[in-house]
């Protein structure tokens, strides 16, 4: 298994590369081969790691939790790949279809999949740090790759912002460090498995400064209130691809680095202290994103605060603490990468036919759009938490396990938040969809294929995750759930 | 706690290296140009380097003096050169140089501002001695100083409004943090070090290509327009 894990490690740093050279078609070619490349190798890694975990060379170590961001990651890499191929070639009357454009965007998203997932497999806390520094500086000159005025300043917003929130989280790795350098001895390379295993005699206070200095600084990349302002700006400025990337994948994978901080503080500490911080940002998050999405005029933007609402889901859901709970987190982890995919994917084809993203000047999208209309309103009730979609069993079994663990309150405010977030979105997607076309004389049509077929593999994963998830796939969340709750 | 006896020379001497990293962080509020400001960075970055061989000469960590070279050559001169490389010359008719002045774009008066600065600052200083750190004959008031240069920063970045300050704001709040793991992550593995040193090199590049891109499309260094996008 060491082979597939070091392939999955190269194969899209390479296709970056390549891109630099390739001409645009051939760039898109390879990069969409790789990326269901990615994916097929991240499920070869199902089976094994369930008896245990993979390590290589010492700074890679892979576990069921890093299976299931990889998979969310390697997923949306394939969507996004083949999308993008249809992206980039109805882009020609927008003025940016020219080489260098695609040159950039090719080998930027690459090496952007390559940073999310290097992640998730790195096997101590200072190399998750550095993966995930290198995240957010590709995703930079992604989201600037537009190069309009609103492009720049999301660019900008993000990366300073981004930047101060990960050289917090860093103090809090250190924190960490000095905290295990009690027990571990002067020297140890902050590895996450002895790290782990020492826990429990960690000195307190330190703990708990490390974890809560690691929640504010990565939940500024997840985008948990209040350190979430440069989310809305960079997924509606970026270009849609990337947009896809960011909500579904680096978001995640930035909330990965807080889980594994959560499994340490929760090892030292016991549960409590970790589980209050995290309901607390996870309630305050959910409350802004619910109420923002009541009141929006793009759609990329509404799209970008339901993103906040899922990550205020998310920090919910753990902070519960219940094996079904935890569960249900991991579960969300994967169905909001292709529902958010889904719709962000959904939200560039609108983008493509309308030429904008003000809510106000698209109407009639289920006329025009003969597949991407009703594709785009399936992601859309996916991510309102519908059945039949995977959204809904995740929800579902957090708030069972909230309730669960007694936990009513919480649990409570959960349901009414998503609930006005659902009339948030449901209100916004009834007046770009439903409503009747002024003008009957407009084209019916899709701007092109390559656009529809990932939107169809996405919604098929929903419609699984929803439905009947694959053993495999049950056994891979229970292990990473065992995981996550520690040796108590 | 501290024992009850006057400071050996090595403590005395951290401390002494970590108030001057924190004064030069002071001295970002009043540097008026672009050059002098990269400057102040380079030299706060040189105090870093040399806590570093003092940490490095007390505690017999030989790792240590490697990374202080590394230190000098990639935070005083090749981020300096980096940065002085990718600010020449942007938008035609509005000359991008070094001699840049970007004194004027602070939101409060510079006393006002360094009378924040030195209340955070205190914050961050008192605030790191509840933290039961204290053995191995750490200097402890080190760490709390690199509180206060991380939280001094912070003013920095919000204080100034424009895309230059900011982003040594930023890289000077990293200074901070170095100091930090001297005191406390001394023997953290040279190899993590020197990846999280070639980071921050990447950081810089990417940081310069987007300023350039903000100062092509404004011809300002000024983030006061960037008002678009809220809500």
């Amino acid at each position: 298994m060491n082979a597939v894990v070091i392939v999955l490690l190269v194969l899209p740093l390479a296709a970056g590369v390549a891109a630099i050279w390739l001409p645009s078609g051939a760039a898109g070619a390879v990069t969409a081969a790789t990326g269901v490349a990615s994916f097929g190798l991240v499920l070869a890694l199902i089976p094994a790691v369930s008896h245990r975990d993979t390590g290589v060379l010492g700074f890679v170590r892979v576990d069921a939790l890093s299976v299931v961001f990889l998979l969310a990651t390697s997923f949306l890499y394939a969507c996004v790949a083949v999308y993008s191929i249809g992206y980039l070639r109805t882009a020609g009357r927008h003025g940016h279809g020219d080489q260098r454009y695609a040159r950039h965007f090719w080998a930027g998203l690459n090496v952007f999949a390559w940073s999310m997932l290097m992640a998730p497999a790195m096997s101590n806390l200072a190399l998750l740090w550095i993966a995930i520094e290198v995240t957010t500086i590709i995703s930079a000159l992604l989201v600037a790759l537009e190069g309009t005025d609103g492009a720049a300043e999301a660019a900008w917003k993000y990366v300073l912002l981004a930047s101060a929130g990960l050289a917090i989280a860093l103090l809090g790795t250190i924190f960490l460090y000095y905290a295990g350098s009690h027990v571990l001895g002067q020297t140890y390379n902050l590895a996450f498995g002895p790290l782990l295993g020492a826990a429990a005699k960690l000195p307190h206070t330190v703990v708990r400064l490390a974890f809560v200095l690691a929640v504010l600084g990565y939940g500024t990349k997840v985008g948990l209130f209040p350190v979430h302002t440069w989310l809305p700006d960079a997924h509606s400025e970026a270009p849609t691809p990337v947009s896809a990337l960011l909500s579904g994948s680096l978001l995640a994978v930035s909330f990965y680095a807080i889980l594994r901080f959560y499994q340490i503080a929760a090892a030292a500490l016991g549960s409590g202290f970790p589980r209050d911080v995290l309901l607390v940002f996870g309630v305050a998050s959910l409350l802004l994103a619910a109420l923002y999405l009541l009141d929006q005029q793009d759609y990329k933007r509404l799209l970008a605060y339901s993103s906040v609402e899922h990550m205020g889901i998310l920090a919910i859901g753990v902070s519960f603490g219940a094996p079904v709970a935890l569960a249900g987190v991991l579960l969300h982890v994967l169905a909001h990468a292709a529902a958010k995919g889904n719709a962000f994917m959904g939200a560039g084809v609108l983008v493509r036919k309308f030429g904008t993203k003000q809510m106000l000047s698209v109407t009639g999208g289920l006329d025009l759009l003969p597949w991407s209309g009703p594709l785009f309103l399936a992601a859309i009730l996916a991510l309102s938490a519908m059945p039949p979609f995977g959204i809904f069993r995740s929800e579902f079994e957090i708030v069972t396990g909230g309730l669960a663990a007694s936990h009513d309150t919480a649990a409570v405010i959960l349901v009414v938040l998503v609930t006005v977030a659902f009339l948030g979105l449901s209100v916004a997607a009834n007046r770009m969809l439903l409503t009747p076309r002024p003008e009957p004389d407009a084209v019916r049509g899709e701007p092109s294929v390559w656009m529809v077929v990932p939107v169809v593999a996405g919604l098929v994963a929903l419609v699984v995750l929803g439905l009947h998830p694959p053993g495999e796939l049950v056994g891979l969340l229970d292990r990473a759930v065992t995981a996550l709750r520690g040796p108590a | 706690m501290l024992p009850a006896q006057a400071p050996s020379v090595y403590t005395g001497a951290a401390n002494v290296i970590a108030v001057l990293i924190l004064l030069a962080e002071f001295g970002m509020f009043r540097q008026a140009l672009l050059r002098d400001q990269v400057r102040l960075y380079a030299g706060q970055s040189v105090l870093i380097a040399v806590l570093a061989v003092l940490v490095a000469a007390v505690r017999h960590l030989p790792e240590l003096y490697v990374l202080a070279a590394v230190t000098v050559a990639l935070k005083a001169v090749a981020i300096p050169l980096v940065l002085r490389r990718l600010l020449r010359g942007t938008a035609p008719g509005h000359p991008l140089d070094v001699s840049h002045d970007i004194a004027g774009s602070g939101g409060l008066g510079l006393a006002s501002t360094v009378l924040i600065g030195i209340a955070v600052a205190a914050f961050g200083f008192f605030s790191a001695t509840v933290l039961p750190v204290s053995g191995g004959g750490a200097p402890v008031t080190a760490l709390s100083v690199s509180l206060s240069v991380v939280l001094v920063a912070f003013v920095l970045m919000i204080h100034r409004r424009d895309v230059a300050s900011q982003a040594i704001g930023l890289f000077s709040l990293e200074n901070g943090i170095s100091l930090a793991a001297l005191v406390v992550a001394a023997s953290l593995p040279l190899i993590l070090e020197v990846a999280l040193l070639f980071d921050l090199l990447l950081a810089v590049v990417v940081f310069g290509l987007l300023i350039r891109l903000h100062h092509g499309r404004a011809e300002t260094l000024s983030t006061t327009d960037l008002t678009d996008l809220r809500g």
